[in-house]
């Protein structure tokens, strides 16, 4: 009798899982799992293009192609313009975000209007706002055409990065206030108002008090910002379309795109995309982590 | 950073608080206490500035870009003044010429679908994690949660050959199909679930009930407001999406979301430039009206708390 109750929990349980296993396995896994496979063949004749390439041989060739490309000029440079992207628009956008919170979290009539434009950007989507500023500083339809050295802001062969990280910090700007906003208001207010009363000026209180509590919060944002910075795509896409000047802008994730559906090299594309993946576990992990010593602190 | 509900595994977050994501929360919510201080009139001018000139450069992109859809092409300058009298031509050429209507009808079916599917989906498996035991539960959560961490680069040279099958109107299938489960909102939604009291529980079940009466009468009415944030989450992300749309509708113009839908506006040409305006206002304006009318209800939620006991 209980038997027959445990194997119906457990039938009912493995029928609630399977509509999401089976979009997982064939959308997530089964392609990751080929992902992996793709680079140790070397495959070739086919017909059609990259995706759409049929027939053909292919040959085990174990490592060689990985070592190839992991090791090319063409993959440190995508890593190497993905980190800078990331070390601009992370900690930047999440200074600003607290200079803003700290700024809105105040008794001032009319606040809440000022805290409502401080989250407004949370509207836009990485799309949008690609496209308000690129008509606004596009090389050919913008209303400003920001140049640098008579050379059009983004078609700079140095200040298009920082340009594209600039609409990120923008777009992005909204939640990190949230985040950083919400994170002020979970502060103690007695500890901040003892060390008023111990005589501790705004900045003092700022930088020994508030700071320090924040922590968990910023260390929070920086992982998820990074995440979220290694994944840039649509940004690149739209304000630099083709990954920019001298591929000054070719960050990994649009290289993935760029090298596998753009010029149907499948297998540059899948050793990129693992890469990226790598780079993307590792700040989970950190997350996962940190997520369990907080709260165990909470 | 950006709305990404597969890069938030954490809006569980750091405030350690479990149900709707924090980043709603200040949108018009009450005033929290501030540090207290008693400014001086000069000060508290130089506050006011200093919060306006912010405010006026975070606003500016999005007050040009509506200024200048209301303009004819002379009109549009650097320094834009809202025009004596507005042209609506812009919209209209963006809704039909553009093909906004497509795409944003486009949009609002993948988006609806999706967000739909995942609430279901997520709404199970986070059920069968909180209050069923069966063989591999572990394990199987283990596997829900490594999804969160390929990124779809990862998946899509595959994933656009799976696809490939499903043309004509089977495009919304491939765009809708890939997106129907999410590891981050049944993770999120079992943590609400892991809170329902266990006296309910028992109550319930000496009352007679099998766990989908359970699941479906007691379980998701009583977390609504986590439900509704995962929702919220998965609708955003949905409406967001624009690597996947523009790989599978790249060659098939009649299913393209807004998001990549705007890009080719932005493309066109030079005297196009009020109509892209006009475009983006209206690939903005219905989340900003959304976020704006759920902000209260998500914050109502938060105050409330996931669970009442």
């Amino acid at each position: 009798m209980r038997r027959r109750g445990r194997l119906r929990e457990a039938s009912l349980a493995y029928a609630l899982l399977l509509p999401s296993f089976v979009v997982f396995g064939v959308f997530v896994f089964f392609p990751f799992a080929k992902n992996i496979e793709l680079p140790f063949y070397e495959s070739r004749g086919g017909v059609g293009f990259g995706a759409n390439k049929t027939g053909g041989t292919r040959t085990w060739v174990g490592l060689e192609q990985w070592r190839d490309i992991l090791g090319s000029e063409e993959f440190r440079d995508a890593l190497w313009i993905t980190l800078k992207f990331t070390v601009i628009t992370v900690p930047v956008g999440i200074g600003l975000g607290l200079l803003l919170a700290v700024l809105a979290h105040q008794r001032l009539r009319g606040i809440t209007i000022y805290r409502t434009i401080f989250s407004s950007t949370v509207a836009t989507s990485a799309a949008v706002a690609s496209v308000i500023f690129f008509s606004l500083f596009g090389p050919a339809s913008g209303v400003w055409k920001l140049r640098i050295g008579g050379i059009p802001i983004l078609e700079h062969p140095t200040w298009a990065l920082p340009a594209v990280a600039g609409v990120a910090i923008w777009q992005s700007l909204g939640l990190a206030f949230i985040v950083m906003s919400s994170g002020l208001q979970a502060l103690p207010d007695d500890v901040l108002e003892a060390a008023a009363i111990d005589g501790a000026g705004a900045n003092r209180r700022f930088f020994a008090v508030t700071l320090p509590l924040m922590s968990p919060t910023l260390f929070f944002a920086f992982v998820v910002g990074a995440i979220s910075a290694f994944k840039t795509f649509a940004e690149i896409d739209i304000l630099t379309p083709g990954g920019g000047t001298g591929d000054n802008t070719r960050v990994l994730a649009y290289a993935v795109y760029d090298s596998g559906i753009v010029s149907g090299n499948q297998v540059k594309a899948a050793v990129f995309a693992v890469g990226l993946f790598v780079c993307v576990f590792v700040l989970t992990l950190l997350q996962l982590r940190l997520e369990r010593r907080v709260k165990y602190v909470g | 950073m950006s709305v990404d509900p597969a890069g938030m595994v954490g809006s569980v977050g750091p405030v350690g608080s479990v149900g709707p994501p924090t980043w709603v929360a200040p949108v018009g919510s009450a005033a929290p206490g501030g540090p207290r201080e008693s400014a001086g009139s000069g000060r508290r001018v130089l506050r006011y500035a200093l919060l306006t000139v912010l405010a006026g450069l975070i606003l500016f992109p999005v007050y040009a870009t509506v200024v200048n859809s209301l303009s004819t092409p002379t009109e549009i300058t650097p320094f834009p003044w809202f025009p004596a009298s507005p042209n609506w031509e812009n919209y209209s050429k963006a809704w039909s010429q553009g093909h906004l209507s497509k795409y944003l009808l486009n949009s609002a079916i993948v988006t609806i679908a999706i967000t739909a599917g995942q609430v279901v989906t997520a709404i199970m498996a986070a059920y069968a994690f909180a209050f069923l035991r069966f063989p591999l539960r572990r394990l199987l959560f283990v596997v829900f949660l490594t999804t969160l961490m390929i990124p779809a680069e990862v998946t899509i040279l595959q994933n656009v050959k799976t696809v490939r099958p499903w043309d004509g109107d089977l495009t919304y299938l491939a765009l809708i199909v890939p997106s129907l489960a999410s590891g981050f909102g049944a993770f999120l939604l079992r943590q609400s679930f892991l809170q329902v009291p266990k006296e309910l529980r028992e109550a319930a079940f000496l009352d007679g009930y099998g766990h989908l009466r359970f699941m479906t009468r007691i379980v998701v009415p009583l977390t609504r407001p986590a439900i509704a944030a995962m929702g919220l989450f998965a609708f955003l992300g949905a409406w967001n999406q624009y690597l996947w749309p523009l790989l599978v509708t790249s060659d098939a113009p009649e299913y393209r979301t807004v998001q990549y839908g705007l890009k080719q506006l932005a493309g066109g040409s030079l005297d196009q430039i009020g109509v892209t305006y006009a475009g983006t206002v209206l690939a903005f304006l219905p989340i900003a009206v959304l976020l704006m009318v759920f902000s209260k209800q998500l914050v109502r939620g938060l105050t409330a708390g996931a669970v009442k006991g």
